[in-house]
């Protein structure tokens, strides 16, 4: 257990302790990882391919397949044009993908390999064979952190994929943002079940939450088409889910090709639900079936029943920005009070966010951006919270002040039913009602005097 | 793509083998070939896994927030102290840092750190970055150390500079920097280091035990449960026991040209390996006693495992067995451990072994076993289905891709949970493999219903 953090809050001015983010490239892999067939290559040493494979093995539990262009000394020194021209090669010739999502690192961002022209090479040199792709994100490990570099890629495929033909699909382009494969299958579900037309993309379900068949595939079935993702320009309207995740490509893909987009939260809780219902009602002008409202109504009942032991529950919520902004405002909807809101994502647009959901209704709550699960836990030792909720980084806060810590966000490295069970929609809504409550009311029985330890709730 | 179509890289043809066919030497000490699904890692990997155990020293990773985001307690080394080797210090390089360099910026966190945390000794790690824009962190080191009246120890780990092996070696050197600077006095004329054993799972605290109970004095495992305090006085020991040879020979090697301290590989991996790595230590001193004591602590060891061993042993018999891990030295016991299960090993191979390691797993190996350096996890897979293996034992790569095969698994890396070291830890490896090859849910995975099928149907 780490509990190195005392009371009072340090200033630091050159450290990070206990990141509340990683870096780029992370996201730019798993971003790719939901293209069919698709093929992520990190452009830079052996080891960053390795974290991230590793690291997105013991969150999804799923084998994760992507190469590398092996640095050495001689590609540091002299670029590493000729480790991804050699490494397109192979990549085809063994691996056989349909696309290659190429993504750079600290290492080739700062020597300055220019990925567009190295591609451009390769197939002039006929290193590409006919009929494959190969595209490419910037994600140096320096600048922003794993969302960043999720929705560089995002932006990226867009970028090299999409195209206007000028005949309408009529289709909606639906960008998900940085979720979990059972979020993504939900998202699905939800749209089918409006009876609506669309492209998800990119979609990780069926990719990184495979049944047990017996056989290895690296490309298994899931993962959006590049056919469907080059139809996107010519849908009718985007949603994109997420202003750090899945905005800017939704941007990216109106200014290419004009499609408008309307711009939401992760789907996470009652409002940002109806929201994301709401939008696809409206585009595809169909009406909400009353299987979904009935879904709806039993989110707002089992609500009803278990709210009363949420009510004023200080909570402490931190993660990758997306799910914090959408767990905050479902936070507030349970009846609990957002105390601490921390991301270690940069920039003002999360606390700006933040706020604007909080709306001067808690004017204790501390929200940070750029901050670190050190100074999440001082201020918890300060000013305690009694639920955590957030990866699984936090359950040294959790076991070192005694405070339940449900699990949610990336990376979760020591459960499974984030693999199964989605966070989104009103089901993941519900879900997360019974996870939370039984967190507090699992405490609340380990814990309470005997002459207050109850059979009924 | 179906498995029996995947064909062998053309670079890799050399990197693997087949027992019997043949005698081509393995290719191996490579680096990978660009574009291939390498399980292998960079020099920062290796020298962070190496070090990372030293529980009362600092470990800030000077670079962008990943490297130290992604070796975040991720290793089960053990304390049974200090636990400030588990949290994560970086200093979080952004654009700015790598265009006006990051030496300020290192200066100030590790000042920080030092006062907040009162380390006995700090690492710094240098990574891709720090390689590339210049930064001169032994500068900054020996500025830092002299203020902090401690030892502030650069370790020259830039990812590309490269393979993980050279990252133990850089590890090596940098504690190399704290050897030979404390107090030698009092150490037993008894006395070993055990160097290359992490502490996983607690498998230091049973090593130790043994040599306890032999009146042999550890006087530091490096790096398992690690102490600075322990380390700086380590040269005082009369023999060097080296576990993980891959990481820790060098270090073995320095000790023995610089204070003559001779050492030996061995492995607490299986039932004849910690015998004879206890008694080839216990043999050194020339005292008949410690080879007594030695004696009778491998009788009672066994005799306390042994019953419940053949029990697994007869359920286990004639089981196959595939073992892909990080060194070769590893490879040899688990082989051999896995024999005294009643189990073969069909395919073997490793991330970093050298040519006299592959020449000895040859041998060790029956014929028609496949042996592989770096591989990959088609290349694995196919050789798994080919040789319709039972379990898997490797680490976080394969896990998933063992189970998508619908083939048992045993961690024998980092994220082991159980000790697997000495004889106790033979048991616990028994009963791992024991659990995964014969869970019931094997009975209901394609790969095994299918082939009851074929049964009935023949």
């Amino acid at each position: 257990m780490l509990d190195l953090a005392t009371p009072t809050i340090s200033e630091r001015s050159a450290l990070k302790i206990n990141p509340a983010k990683t870096c780029q490239p992370i996201g730019a892999m798993y971003a790719a990882l939901g293209i069919h067939s698709c093929m992520p290559h990190s452009h830079g040493s052996q080891g960053c391919c390795a974290y991230h494979r590793s690291h997105l093995t013991r969150h999804f539990k799923e084998p994760v397949a992507a190469t590398t262009s092996s640095f050495t000394e001689g590609a540091s020194v002299f670029g590493g044009m000729a480790n991804l021209q050699q490494a397109l090669i192979n990549i085809f010739s063994i691996y056989n993908p349909e696309v290659v999502a190429v993504h750079t690192t600290c290492l080739s961002e700062v020597i300055g390999d220019d990925i567009p022209t190295i591609i451009k090479k390769a197939r002039e040199e006929g290193k590409i064979p006919e009929g494959k792709t190969v595209i490419h994100a910037n994600t140096p490990s320096f600048v922003g952190s794993n969302v960043t570099g999720y929705s560089n890629m995002c932006v990226g495929i867009v970028n090299y994929l999409a195209e206007k033909t000028g005949e309408s699909t009529d289709a909606i382009n639906i960008f998900p943002g940085w979720l979990d494969p059972s979020d993504m299958r939900e998202l699905k579900r939800l749209a089918d079940e409006l009876g609506v037309k669309y492209t998800l993309c990119p979609d990780t379900s069926d990719v990184l939450d495979l049944p047990q068949t017996g056989v290895y595939e690296m490309y298994p079935k899931g993962g959006t088409p590049v056919e469907a993702i080059k139809r996107m320009g010519d849908a009718i309207k985007t949603v994109a889910l997420g202003e750090f995740t899945a905005h800017p490509a939704a941007q990216k893909l109106n200014d290419k090709c004009g499609v408008p987009f309307e711009a939401l939260d992760a789907p996470i809780g009652l409002t940002n639900t109806d929201l994301y219902i709401d939008a696809l009602r409206r585009i595809a002008e169909v009406d909400v079936p009353a299987s979904i409202d009935a879904e709806r109504g039993r989110l707002l009942d089992v609500i009803q029943d278990i709210g009363q032991y949420f009510h004023e529950v200080p909570v402490a919520i931190f993660g990758d920005p997306d799910h914090v902004v959408a767990m905050t405002r479902f936070a507030i909807e349970l009846g609990l009070k957002p105390k601490y809101i921390f991301s270690g994502a940069t920039g003002r647009a999360f606390e700006n966010r933040v706020n604007a959901i909080l709306d001067g209704r808690f004017p204790d709550a501390i929200v940070k951006q750029q901050g670190d699960l050190f100074e999440l836990h001082e201020r918890i030792k300060a000013d305690p919270v009694k639920l955590i909720l957030g990866n699984t980084y936090g359950k040294h806060i959790g076991r070192a002040e005694n405070i339940p810590l449900v699990r949610f966000g990336f990376p979760i490295l020591d459960r499974v039913g984030h693999r199964l069970f989605p966070t989104v929609g009103y089901r993941g809504a519900m879900h997360l009602v019974e996870k939370i409550s039984d967190a507090l009311l699992d405490q609340r029985d380990r814990t309470c005097p005997e002459e207050w330890f109850e059979l009924v709730q | 793509m179906p498995h029996d179509d995947i064909e062998i890289l053309e670079e890799r043809r050399n990197q693997v083998f087949r027992k019997g066919e043949g005698a081509a030497e393995i290719a191996c000490g490579k680096r990978s070939a660009a574009g291939s699904v390498s399980q292998r890692a960079c020099v920062f990997c290796g020298s962070r896994v190496v070090l990372y155990p030293i529980a009362d020293a600092l470990h800030v990773v000077h670079g962008p927030i990943g490297c130290a985001a992604y070796t975040w307690d991720i290793r089960g080394a053990h304390s049974s102290g200090p636990q400030l080797h588990r949290n994560s210090f970086s200093t979080d390089l952004q654009e700015k840092d790598v265009i006006f360099g990051g030496e300020k910026k290192l200066a100030a966190a590790l000042r920080e750190l030092i006062a907040a945390c009162s380390p006995k000794a700090a690492f710094v790690y240098s990574t891709c970055i720090t390689g590339l824009i210049g930064d001169d962190v032994d500068a900054v080191c020996k500025t830092i150390s002299k203020e902090a009246g401690i030892p502030v120890i650069p370790v020259e780990s830039p990812g590309f500079s490269g393979t993980k092996k050279d990252g133990y070696r850089a590890a090596c050197e940098a504690i190399y920097k704290l050897i030979g600077t404390g107090d030698i006095s009092g150490i037993s004329p008894h006395s070993i280091n055990l160097l290359g054993e992490f502490n996983i799972a607690g498998e230091t605290w049973i090593m130790k035990d043994y040599f306890r109970r032999i009146g042999i004095q550890v006087v530091s495992c490096i790096s398992g449960d690690g102490r600075v305090d322990e380390i700086r006085r380590c040269h005082g020991a009369k023999l060097n026991l080296v576990q993980c040879s891959g990481s820790m020979t060098h270090l073995a090697k320095r000790l023995n040209d610089e204070y003559g301290i001779p050492f030996q590989r061995i492995s607490f991996f299986g039932i004849e390996d910690t015998a004879a790595a206890i008694y080839g230590a216990a043999g050194v001193f020339g005292d008949p006693e410690i080879e007594s004591r030695a004696r009778d602590l491998v009788k009672q060891e066994l005799l306390k495992i042994q019953p419940e061993l053949r029990r697994y042993r007869k359920i286990l018999k004639g089981k196959k067995a595939a073992i892909y891990v990080g060194g070769a030295f590893k490879a040899f016991s688990l082989v051999r451990a896995l024999r005294s299960l009643g189990m073969r090993t069909v395919l073997v191979g490793s991330q970093t072994g050298n040519p006299q390691d592959y020449e000895q797993l040859k041998e060790l190996c029956d014929p028609g076993t496949v042996i592989v350096d770096d591989s990959n996890p088609l290349e694995l897979a196919k050789f798994c289905l080919e040789k319709d293996v039972d379990l898997f034992i490797g680490g976080v790569k394969e896990r998933p891709i063992a189970y998508k095969l619908g083939i048992g698994f045993c961690d024998h890396n980092h994220e082991r949970k159980e000790a697997l070291a000495g004889f106790e830890g033979m048991l616990n490896f028994a009963k791992e493999v024991h659990a995964s090859v014969m869970s019931p849910v094997w009975n209901y995975v394609p790969r095994r219903a299918n082939r009851k099928q074929e049964r009935m149907a023949a």
